[in-house]
């Protein structure tokens, strides 16, 4: 009895979980696996495309009879790279209407055409043309015969399906391609952009957590850069932050803070003078930086602060009673009431700003030293249209991250469940 | 001790009040007014006198008399020791005043014996400071996003800091970019699109990840621990590494181009997050409930309609805001996917705008106003539901 039930349960149990899982799988999973796969090819963005046969079907008359009708179509290989085999033909012809002096390739059957073109190459071309008539002589009606559109298929090699394999693409990465400055590049932007916003974080948690007036009006507005959408929040900082005429470079130098406009996003390096020590600041890196901690120090904020509101109030009043002050308090009582949380965040925010795609490309699209591995992706696969090398620097990502992931696990995911 | 804490107090407060004047200085610049130097040190001294009058005076006098004349005062020779500036300006530094001279209110010579008061009243002044500068890092961008859309493309060249809005044009002039991203880039149409992708991701999701929530909180079956960690982990994944080969198989499946294809996409993204926050809810439900509607003879799925469902609202809230904030303010796929103006969200349809580099920024701003706006109002309104769903799936972002 008990048996038949649990086989009953898992029965449903795989059929409630089935859509969910074939989706996760055929959108997350596989192209994870695919990636392996076309990371190993000579792939460019105009190989994606499958050849077709195709046909343009023009119908015209014949001076001086009504009766016949000549139909050209232009056929052609779309693809001007692939060959396409064993192209295959067929178009219908209305009733009573016949084809004159068939070209040899075809054949006529109950009213359909059929042709045999075999083996096209790339970027093939012919106007292949019939003449028809009218059975018993009557005048054709030029329209009834370009009704129908001609019907064609051919076989071609996919070139993702090909088992040619090669490891150039690897080898670009890691040695043409200044590898190490890019993961320079990604660690810096990684580290410092979460650092960065899990300080923000813990002063805007520890500033909502006190009372004051409109202190729910503060918390839903520490929240709208991570609300906003991307694009909108980018433009507007593109546009603040631009050397002509944005908001922030006029209004620095209308006080005569400096003295020519600064090109925040567009300027590789600031050299700055310090004590005599010339020290070189990645600039457009920086200032990528505080947007990316702009836009997420809001989540390190929500974590923090729902870390806080836990903590027992007793703690504090123990400590007014001896005598510690604000500063004390904080350090003594609330840092290490918060340092676990700190230590997950830190974790996941770190993965995730590893992968963050969309602020640098909208900011700065990875010019000025701010390209990063997943800008390097895009780059490579559709700026320069190496879809295998941008899948190669993604395989290079998908390593990585399984390596922090296992940190991860190791080190704190047990004391993330019990969080 | 009482002298440090005075002085203390008498720093911490006079540079906080120097910076809010400074602000405010700065924000009637982008109204037009033509500042050209905040005479810093100037306002600090001024503020310095007005913090020790203020001390010293003490509780002799009624609090709301003295706040007003002092105030009053302050203001007058403000204005007379600075540049010469309208009647709105001059009144916001009274009432910056008056709101400094109440929060002063406690402090007096008395007040400052306390133990560890100085300590006390740098952290109250820093707590203002960063209300302040939160609230200024924050609106700032949205600020500037929504004035400069009110501008047009001469204005903003002869004075880029002039943000003022011009009210004597009449309606139309003021709402023209508006009008004009409205009527040329028909952004009407990305608008629907993009509330359609939205709203059909939170329901596909839905629809798939209730289910399988369900079954991973409330059934057994083989692999089940495997598959609730698994969740999480492909959660982990980023857009960024899928969208070559999802390019490559649109591109052959006539996918690409089609809002179905991005909601496939998007459907699958937030699958994970929305079954990791469902079935944590749906363990929290008592079993007696469900126990009780099957010997009422319900089957798995009567019971998930009928009592899962309506006791999980407050779950499935938060879910579908989380969802629709995602696929609302998604960028990557939309970029990748379409390449026909007929099919853009409006995320990618902005970005299309600045593609052109003659586009003026008004039309651009106007252009993220439309695309903000819509997520800032769910957000307000339905903070507490989304505020649960962004801890919730916040690992992700």
């Amino acid at each position: 009895m008990s048996s038949t039930l649990s086989k009953i349960e898992k029965k449903t149990a795989y059929t409630l979980l089935l859509p969910a899982v074939c989706l996760v799988f055929a959108i997350i999973l596989f192209p994870i696996f695919a990636n392996v796969w076309i990371s190993f090819k000579e792939v460019g963005l105009k190989d994606i495309r499958i050849p077709e046969p195709r046909a343009k079907k023009i119908v015209k008359n014949i001076q001086d009879s009504n009766s016949e009708l000549k139909i050209i179509y232009k056929l052609r290989n779309s693809s001007l790279i692939q060959d396409i085999r064993e192209v295959k033909f067929s178009d219908k012809l209305p009733k009573n209407i016949e084809p004159v002096n068939l070209d040899k390739r075809c054949e006529f059957k109950s009213q359909k055409i059929k042709c045999f073109f075999g083996n096209w190459e790339a970027g093939y071309r012919e106007n292949f043309e019939i003449f028809v008539k009218e059975v018993n002589n009557n005048a054709i009606n030029s329209k009834y015969v370009k009704s129908n559109k001609p019907d064609l298929n051919g076989k071609s090699n996919n070139i993702l399906l090909t088992t040619d394999f090669t490891f150039k693409n690897f080898k670009n990465v890691f040695i043409n391609n200044n590898f190490v400055e890019l993961l320079m590049t990604t660690f810096y932007f990684t580290f410092f952009g979460t650092l960065g916003a899990i300080l923000l974080g813990i002063f805007a948690a520890q500033l909502v957590n006190q009372k004051f007036y409109g202190r729910t009006f503060m918390r839903s507005i520490l929240l709208f850069p991570y609300v906003g959408p991307v694009v909108a929040l980018a433009y507007t900082w593109t546009l603040l932050l631009d050397p002509n005429s944005g908001t922030i470079n006029s209004l620095l130098v209308n006080y005569g803070v400096i003295e020519k406009p600064i090109n925040l996003l567009g300027q590789k390096y600031l050299i700055i003078n310090i004590l005599g020590f010339e020290l070189k600041l990645r600039l457009a890196l920086t200032t990528v930086i505080f947007f990316e901690i702009w836009r997420y120090f809001p989540l390190a904020f929500l974590f923090i602060l729902a870390r806080l509101q836990a903590i027992p109030k007793d703690l504090y009043e123990a400590a007014d009673v001896d005598g510690a002050g604000p500063f004390r308090k904080f350090f003594y009582i609330t840092l290490p009431q918060i340092t676990a949380i700190l230590s997950i965040l830190f974790m996941i925010r770190f993965i995730w700003n590893f992968n963050k795609f969309e602020d640098i490309f909208l900011l700065t699209g990875g010019a000025s030293g701010t390209l990063t591995l997943p800008i390097s992706v895009y780059q490579q696969g559709f700026a320069v249209s190496n879809i295998g090398m941008g899948s190669a620097v993604s395989i290079v990502i998908v390593l990585l991250l399984i390596t922090f992931m296992i940190v991860y696990f190791k080190l704190i995911g047990k004391k993330a469940n019990e969080i | 001790m009482k002298f440090k804490s005075l002085i203390i107090t008498l720093l911490a407060s006079s540079i906080f009040l120097t910076i809010i004047i400074c602000i405010w200085k700065i924000l009637a610049t982008l109204q037009g007014l033509s500042f050209t130097n905040l005479n810093f040190n100037l306002n600090l001294l001024l503020s310095l006198g007005l913090v020790m009058t203020c001390l010293f005076i003490g509780k002799k006098f009624n609090h709301y008399l003295k706040i007003f004349i002092l105030s009053l005062l302050f203001t007058i020779l403000y204005i007379f020791l600075n540049e010469n500036s309208p009647m709105w300006f001059s009144v916001g530094i009274f009432l910056l005043i008056l709101f400094f001279t109440n929060k002063l209110k406690k402090y007096d010579l008395k007040y400052l014996n306390q133990d560890f008061i100085s300590e006390k009243i740098v952290f109250e002044f820093l707590s203002l400071f960063a209300i302040v500068f939160f609230a200024l890092v924050i609106l700032f961008p949205f600020y500037i996003m929504f004035v400069t859309s009110f501008k047009t493309q001469t204005a903003l060249l002869i004075n880029p800091i002039d943000l003022s809005i011009d009210f004597s044009k009449n309606i139309f002039e003021i709402f023209k970019s508006y009008f004009v991203i409205f009527k040329t880039y028909d952004f009407g149409r990305y608008i629907l699109t993009s509330s359609y992708v939205s709203v059909g991701t939170v329901l596909i999701t839905l629809l798939f990840a209730i289910p399988a929530a369900y079954a991973v909180a409330r059934l057994n079956f083989f692999g089940k621990t495997f598959l609730s960690t698994s969740i999480l982990i492909i959660y982990m994944f980023p857009a960024i590494v899928l969208v070559i080969p999802l390019y490559t198989v649109f591109s052959q499946l006539g996918l690409r181009n089609s809002v179905e294809g991005l909601l496939i996409v998007y459907t699958a993204t937030t699958l994970p997050v929305a079954i990791y926050m469902l079935q944590g809810y749906f363990k929290s439900i008592p079993k007696e409930i469900e126990e009780a509607g099957l010997i009422d003879g319900q089957n798995w799925f009567g019971i998930i309609i009928k009592i899962i469902i309506p006791l999980s609202l407050p779950a499935i809230a938060s879910v579908s805001l989380y969802v629709f904030m995602i696929a609302w303010n998604e960028f990557l796929f939309s970029l990748m996917f379409l390449d026909n103006p007929k099919t853009f969200t409006l995320s990618r349809a902005i970005n299309h705008l600045t593609g052109d580099a003659e586009t003026p920024r008004q039309y651009l701003m106007a252009g993220s106003v439309v695309v903000t706006l819509p997520i800032l109002l769910i957000f307000i309104y339905f903070e507490k539901y989304l505020v649960s769903g962004l801890t919730a799936g916040s690992v992700k972002g």
